[in-house]
């Protein structure tokens, strides 16, 4: 052997590596690869979008392409049964079911319920929830979501996701922007397409090199699927919680909106555009229940969120445009008792979720009668 | 070590593959002595992360001073050798005045009166123990020394109350001590490296190297975190060959190296996040992902450790010594002897030499006449139960030295009687074939549920780990 072998060797290494780092930067496989999962063949599918804030606890991860966090959940397992009433539930952290196990999350509650309808289609509810505040995160996901055939649609909402400045901060619509911006366009919604977070990736970021982060994600991903399968953990829950505030600042502020709210102010056009969305797919709109204080100030708000004027105004904002657009609309905001709330104001315990499923599920029957 | 640490000596290695031999050699030593601070992490007790490299320097020099040829001494000629190796150790010291511009030792250095203090003091001794003492003496001394601090670093109890007096001297809260705070990177390999020396030195066998060949080999540092424990005489006859940088030499140190990085920070990294661990011990379901989990830790232990020995083998290969290799195909194996072949070879080595032989031949020619199978026995128990303590001394590395001692005796008394019988499958080849495979699924699995006891840190989860791995 000689040096001229070696560094022919070298050449046609170093040659492979720069046609891999091109191809993937020009045909950016990203979104194909992310719908290649072991989620749904070798593992089961998750019972909610993956988030986790501490992955090697949770055995989870979250990701930022919609394409690998649904290929993970098990409402891509496979085409809807013909017995099954399907039922998409979008929203929040409380949705989502933070601090509760996959078990306890409100889907599974309500699917714990047994229920069926009188055509003898049984209800399945999938948990679609994610825990960031903002109706166009629910929108983005509804986006996904709306291909796998729901029947019915659940939207919990609450008012701290209603504010513009909410709309387009959190990471998962900031790492979306194509999507985003097309959705803006689509349905002409007040927020900018242009909006500084979004995360514009420059030739680099595209490349195999710029892209290895979200790649390493995919397969850590992938390999906790097995540790998901092994344990049916997808969150660390500590043993203990900071509880919700009781007493609360004796501050009336609600982001910087001022008394009364109007239309104006929150983000109605995203909820609008969500209800067109779903097309013929009926849409349950649920204010969901909150922790309401009896602590210091609590004449002045209802828990560390909101105000009182604030959340009273919403409250018949909500009403009215229900009313005014034909859509259902439930309002649950105190059906469940104070302490059945744990770290926040929206989140419940696994009882009180139970609680709010029973309502949802009692709703759902009702509504889905009414429909037909 | 770090991916970054390791493409940094992999660039620096190659590079002085093209020196001359005699340069070559003083970038061994130089880059062995400062890549025993530079990848030393950081401990909680202040100044520690400095000590102990320190310590592992002085260590050396110290066994030296004991085994070395020349004898009667020459004080001088080895105060001059050693004088360079001290003078290192204080401007390493010395970066401590260099502010933020210091990246070699993971904290600040002491005060460096501190270490002139110390430098002269193992000077002094140094000399003390060439010009005066018994060396036989001294090698005792020493050996007994090593091993005491050995078992000290080992032991939780022990290292948890070093820890109490170190943070102690340096006015730190006792309460914090952790033997999680005694990170004394390399010290299990550098101290075997130096027992081996120290040992052959009580049964005659005189080293002729410099101060600087044996610190060289002492703390070779491709081979510092992970071994092999290679002999001396060897990788000092390595070290002064005159190997020069050849095609083969370069395509093969390289491709070992790349080989080992994709076994460690592809294969084994990505395996971690899967593999049994205390955590998931506890939360996984009985059955067949129990499994999954033990069978991903029993993979990434072996990609792990040969990944590390691969880049060591890669590097060594393109400074000119050819290290031992440690790990032949260990999971390919058909009977649990050849797995122990084939396993961290030099550790089992080491052991067979300096405990198994010695004390199967204490035991053959006793007063006491005993039965082949019980001295075996014996050995196999002594022996395993020390490489199960190597790592550790609680009682889950004892449980799984024991593990392996059994299956090792269980397979000698197995193959001693199976052996007339499986001639009789010479003229059948599937036969053989069947009985190969027979052999690997065994021996594989045997030592894949040995890693239970391994990985876990208490019997009682151990034992509750086994029978999620049996309820179906």
């Amino acid at each position: 052997m000689s040096y001229r072998q070696v560094l022919r060797i070298l050449f046609k290494g170093f040659g492979l590596l720069a046609f891999f780092i091109l191809l993937f930067s020009y045909t950016n496989p990203l979104p194909a690869l992310g719908r290649i999962s072991i989620y749904n063949h070798i593992v089961p599918g998750r019972l909610r979008l993956p988030y986790a804030d501490d992955p090697q606890r949770a055995y989870s991860l979250s990701l930022f392409s919609l394409d690998a966090m649904f290929a993970s959940h098990q409402l891509a397992a496979g085409p809807k049964r013909a017995d099954e009433f399907r039922v998409l539930l979008i929203g929040d952290s409380a949705t989502w079911g933070f601090l509760l196990r996959p078990e306890e999350s409100l889907s599974a509650q309500m699917n714990a319920l047994g229920a069926a309808l009188p055509d003898g289609r049984r209800l399945r509810v999938y948990n679609l929830g994610y825990p960031v505040m903002s109706l166009s995160k629910d929108l983005l996901v509804l986006s996904y979501a709306m291909r796998y055939q729901p029947d019915w649609i659940v939207w919990p909402v609450t008012l701290e996701s209603f504010p513009y400045d909410k709309q387009l901060f959190p990471p998962l619509v900031q790492h979306n922007p194509a999507p985003m911006r097309d959705l803006i366009q689509r349905f002409g919604l007040k927020l900018d397409p242009r909006d500084p977070g979004f995360v514009q990736p420059t030739l680099f970021d595209q490349s195999l090199i710029g892209q290895r982060r979200p790649l390493a994600d995919l397969i850590r991903f992938q390999l906790y699927g097995i540790l998901w399968a092994a344990t049916g953990i997808d969150q660390d829950i500590p043993a203990s919680n900071p509880q919700r505030m009781e007493d609360l600042p004796n501050d009336p502020a609600f982001h910087d909106l001022r008394p009364p709210l109007e239309y104006k102010d929150l983000a109605f056009d995203v909820l609008e555009a969500g209800m067109a969305l779903a097309g013929d797919t009926p849409v349950l709109i649920v204010n969901e229940p909150m922790f309401v204080s009896q602590g210091a100030h609590s004449d002045i708000r209802y828990n560390f969120y909101y105000p009182r004027w604030a959340y009273d105004d919403y409250r018949r904002l909500l009403a009215e445009q229900s009313a005014r657009q034909g859509w259902l609309y439930l309002d649950f905001w105190d059906a469940i008792p104070s302490d059945q709330f744990t770290n926040t104001a929206i989140h419940m315990t696994p009882a009180g979720t139970r609680m709010f499923a029973r309502l949802l599920v009692q709703a759902l029957i009702d509504a889905s009668a009414h429909d037909k | 070590m770090s991916l970054f640490q390791i493409l940094i000596f992999s660039m620096l290695t190659l590079l002085a593959g093209w020196l001359r031999p005699r340069w070559r050699a003083y970038f061994v030593l130089t880059g062995s002595l400062l890549a025993v601070y530079w990848i030393q992490p950081a401990t909680p007790v202040r100044h520690l992360d400095f000590w102990f490299p320190t310590a592992s320097i002085f260590i050396t020099i110290l066994v030296w001073a004991t085994t070395c040829q020349n004898n009667p001494p020459n004080v001088r000629l080895a105060l001059k050798q050693a004088i360079p190796i001290i003078a290192i150790v204080v401007l390493v010291g010395l970066t401590r005045y260099l502010g933020t511009v210091c990246c070699l030792t993971a904290t600040r250095p002491p005060e460096i009166t501190q270490v002139i203090a110390a430098s002269l003091l193992v000077t002094i001794i140094l000399a003390i123990i060439l010009a005066r003492f018994n060396r036989s003496y001294t090698a005792l001394l020493v050996l007994v020394l090593l091993i005491a601090v050995f078992i000290c670093l080992k032991t939780e109890s022990l290292a948890k109350l070093a820890s109490a007096a170190l943070r102690r001297l340096q006015g730190q809260d006792m309460l914090l001590a952790s033997p999680l705070d005694l990170r004394w990177l390399g010290f299990s390999y550098l101290a075997f490296r130096l027992l081996h020396v120290l040992r052959d030195f009580q049964l005659g066998k005189v080293q002729g190297a410099s101060l600087g060949e044996f610190t060289s080999y002492a703390l070779f540092f491709p081979a510092l975190t992970a071994g092999p424990i290679d002999r001396s005489q060897r990788f000092i006859s390595d070290l002064r060959s005159e190997t020069r940088m050849s095609p083969e030499i370069l395509l093969d140190g390289g491709q070992r190296i790349l080989l080992g990085i994709f076994k460690k920070f592809v294969l084994a990294d990505s395996l971690a996040i899967m593999a049994l661990s205390p955590q998931n011990a506890v939360q996984t379901a009985p059955g067949i992902w129990a499994w999954v989990l033990l069978y991903a830790y029993s993979l990434r232990i072996y990609f792990d450790f040969a990944g590390y020995t691969d880049i060591a083998l890669g590097m060594g290969r393109w400074l000119g010594i050819k290290l031992p290799e440690n790990f032949t195909a260990p999971y390919f194996k058909t009977n649990l002897t050849a797995f122990w072949n084939s396993w961290h070879i030099t550790l089992a080595q080491w052991f067979r030499s300096y405990f198994f032989n010695p004390l199967t031949r204490a035991l053959r020619t006793g007063r006491i006449s005993l039965p082949v199978w019980l001295i075996i026995l014996v050995g196999q128990i002594g022996t395993m139960l020390l490489i199960g303590l190597w790592h550790g001394v609680t009682w889950n590395f004892a449980a799984w030295g024991l593990w392996h001692a059994l299956g090792l005796f269980v397979h000698n008394r197995w193959s001693d009687w199976t052996r007339p019988r499986m001639s009789s499958l010479e003229g059948y080849p599937t036969m053989r074939h069947l009985a190969n495979l027979g052999g690997w699924f065994l021996t594989f699995n045997y030592v894949t549920l040995g890693w239970v006891w391994f990985a876990l840190p208490d019997i009682g989860l151990s034992l509750a780990m086994f029978q999620k791995l049996f309820s179906f």
